[in-house]
């Protein structure tokens, strides 16, 4: 009776050799202090550091992995490395903005009134005594605020119906007709006008409308909402094409005319989708400054009217706060508070982009059982 | 509350392309009609000609007459409209509005063309049609839910609760049991036997089984090849059909010695 026992082997014959679990921070380490060390020689700065490190990184946990493991696990990691690396790379710009906007932008925020008050009355005497005596930075954003308020609702406004009907029309009546083709074609050359365009246009259209010099929040909105169609009808249509064709079918076999299927049935399925693509196309224009300052020109007072005379927003507050200093021999506090507009600005664009998730959650079809 | 269709020498184009050539049929009112044949053969075309739904697509049109109890479902100044409210449909696929509830989707032909029905009215149609439809015990507790939760055959027997709700002359089903399992399909195909008691039923399936046990009269449609019009082959007593067939094609079919 012979019993064969198992042979005793290592390893499984199903496993190559493989890199322990703790090799890839081996190998960071090793790749900090050798990078360290070689910016040591030439001049040590924190972002070349980091660059030295990660190529290191990447040569060594490649080079290692290929003697142990082979060119498969190898080529892995070298993809590993590569696409963390480029996503580090995409990171960095928003992080160092997010970072600066906030370590300048706080202090200007925190002043007092700075969110209730306009900038009448502060002049570069002010400014200058609170460099000089330390006293409080007077003046704040109210005004611009409320001006980027009332433009941006207006070009809404003007917005939504032109390119919600746009894109109704495009996918619902349009069937590929040449008038739908024109203005499929028309609409992608509206997205690439620079914004600049867009306000001459605002501008000299009520220039001749109007009367020259006319410069209001309205003729802003305008410019805006030139900027703002394409934007609506593009999410719009894309957002109306994947409503099923067969939910259409559906109403319509059961006796539901076409306009009626539209608004009854097209719509609601694809409101979530419409209503954060149009709170992506305000986040979009909401920071422009060219078409504004030469549409709505720049004020320091609290203008109410957006149909009547000059009107501040954030974006043209900032550029005109940096450039033009309050007080041009103590810029500080005028920087101060632009960098407290760039920050209010930054976090009204992240609340429309949160608005956009919450509203297409709260219209998004429902599942339950 | 159901009338007989008559079709006279009916050619259906999408564009330029002859689909189905030269239909003549007379579907009885109050009787299941099976339409069977081989996929491309034109059924489910034909059967949306019977409530002008083929039109939703781009291009297509129709030579010949369809007539509702005499009326010509294509004569001049006749509105689809009032056609479909007529003529309802079931499709292939479930599908329920994804934004309505168990009830305003029983209630979507009344609901989505605004007229007026009083809460009582409303709570009684809801409930007649999703018995018709063999799904009021399954439901009756989560009216308020969402549609799209329910099971693919209670979602199919939803459509045809919708369908029944307009209070239609005729319901085409477009094989409204290939998406379903065998005992949804059988859930359905008792419904279609009760169905016949009020309505003009015509289905359309790839199931010669089915056809065979749900249907009066079936009629056999067939492909001469690719690019040519489908046709009516024959047109007979489920039975007929069946078991003694007077056309070479339609034997072969029905028995599976087809192609």
């Amino acid at each position: 009776m012979t019993v064969t026992a198992p042979v005793a082997r290592k390893r499984s014959a199903l496993t190559k050799g493989q890199l322990p679990a703790f090799a890839p921070y081996v190998v960071l380490a090793v790749a900090l202090v050798l990078g360290a060390a070689i910016l040591a020689l030439i001049g040590f700065n924190a972002f070349g550091w980091g660059l030295v490190s990660a190529i290191l990184f990447t040569i060594g946990l490649v080079g290692w992995s290929a003697a142990v493991e082979g060119g498969r696990k190898s080529s892995d990691k070298l993809a590993t490395c590569l696409i963390v690396g480029s996503f580090l790379v995409a990171l960095l710009p928003l992080i160092s903005v997010i970072w600066a906007v906030l370590v300048n932008g706080i202090p200007g925020i925190i002043s007092p009134g700075f969110l209730t008050t306009s900038m009448n009355g502060v002049t570069g005497a002010l400014d200058n005594k609170s460099v000089d005596e330390g006293t409080k930075v007077l003046g704040g954003i109210y005004h611009a605020l409320l001006g980027t308020v009332q433009i941006t609702l207006l070009a809404t406004v003007i917005s939504v119906p032109v390119g919600l009907l746009t894109a109704i029309y495009l996918v619902e009546y349009g069937n590929d007709r040449a008038l739908a083709r024109a203005i499929t074609f028309f609409v992608d050359v509206m997205t690439g006008i620079p914004s600049i365009v867009a306000g001459l246009f605002a501008a000299a259209f009520f220039f001749a409308v109007v009367g020259p010099g006319t410069k209001t929040g309205a003729v802003a909105a305008v410019a805006l909402s030139v900027l703002m169609i394409p934007v609506v009808v593009r999410s719009s249509e894309e957002m109306l094409k994947i409503v099923p064709n067969e939910l259409r079918e559906a109403a319509y076999a059961l006796g539901v005319r076409k306009w009626r299927t539209i608004l009854k049935v097209v719509i609601p399925t694809a409101i979530s989708g419409i209503a954060s693509g149009v709170t992506l196309a305000i986040a979009r224009v909401i920071g422009e400054t060219a078409p504004i300052l030469v549409t709505a020109g720049f004020a320091t007072t609290i203008n109410n009217n957006v149909f009547g005379g000059w009107m501040a927003s954030l974006p043209t507050f900032i550029y005109t706060q940096i450039l033009n200093p309050t007080s041009p021999s103590n810029p500080d506090p005028s920087s101060q508070r632009a960098w407290g507009a760039a920050l209010v600005l930054i976090i009204l664009v992240m609340i429309l982009n949160l608005g956009a998730r919450l509203i297409a959650r709260i219209f998004a079809p429902k599942a339950g059982r | 509350m159901s009338k007989r269709i008559d079709v006279k020498d009916l050619n259906v184009y999408y564009g330029s392309f002859l689909a189905v050539e030269g239909v003549n049929i007379s579907i009885e009112a109050k009787s299941v009609t099976a339409f069977i044949g081989p996929s491309g053969c034109g059924k489910s075309t034909f059967l949306r000609t019977l409530n002008r739904m083929h039109e939703v697509l781009p291009g297509a049109r129709v030579e010949g007459e369809v007539l509702l109890d005499g009326d010509n479902l294509y004569g001049a100044g006749v509105d689809p409209v009032t056609v479909r409210s007529q003529v309802g449909m079931v499709f292939q696929r479930p599908n329920p509005f994804p934004t309505m509830s168990i009830r305003d989707n029983v209630l979507a032909g009344v609901k989505l063309n605004n007229k007026r029905i009083t809460k009582g009215a409303a709570d009684a149609l809801v409930e007649k049609s999703l018995r018709a439809a063999n799904l009021w015990n399954e439901v009756k507790d989560r009216l308020e839910k969402p549609g799209s939760g329910l099971s693919g055959g209670q979602q199919q027997r939803l459509c045809i609760a919708r369908a029944i709700a307009v209070e239609p002359q005729v319901i085409l089903m477009d094989e409204p049991c290939s998406a379903l399992d065998p005992i949804s399909t059988l859930a359905v195909e008792d419904l279609i036997n009760e169905l016949k008691d009020e309505y003009t039923v015509v289905i359309v399936t790839h199931n010669m089984q089915q056809a065979a046990r749900v249907s009066d009269k079936t009629a056999f449609f067939n492909i001469a090849g690719t690019g040519k019009p489908g046709k009516l082959i024959e047109f007979a007593d489920t039975t007929t059909i069946f078991n003694n067939p007077s056309q070479k094609a339609t034997e072969d079919y029905v028995s599976g010695r087809f192609g």
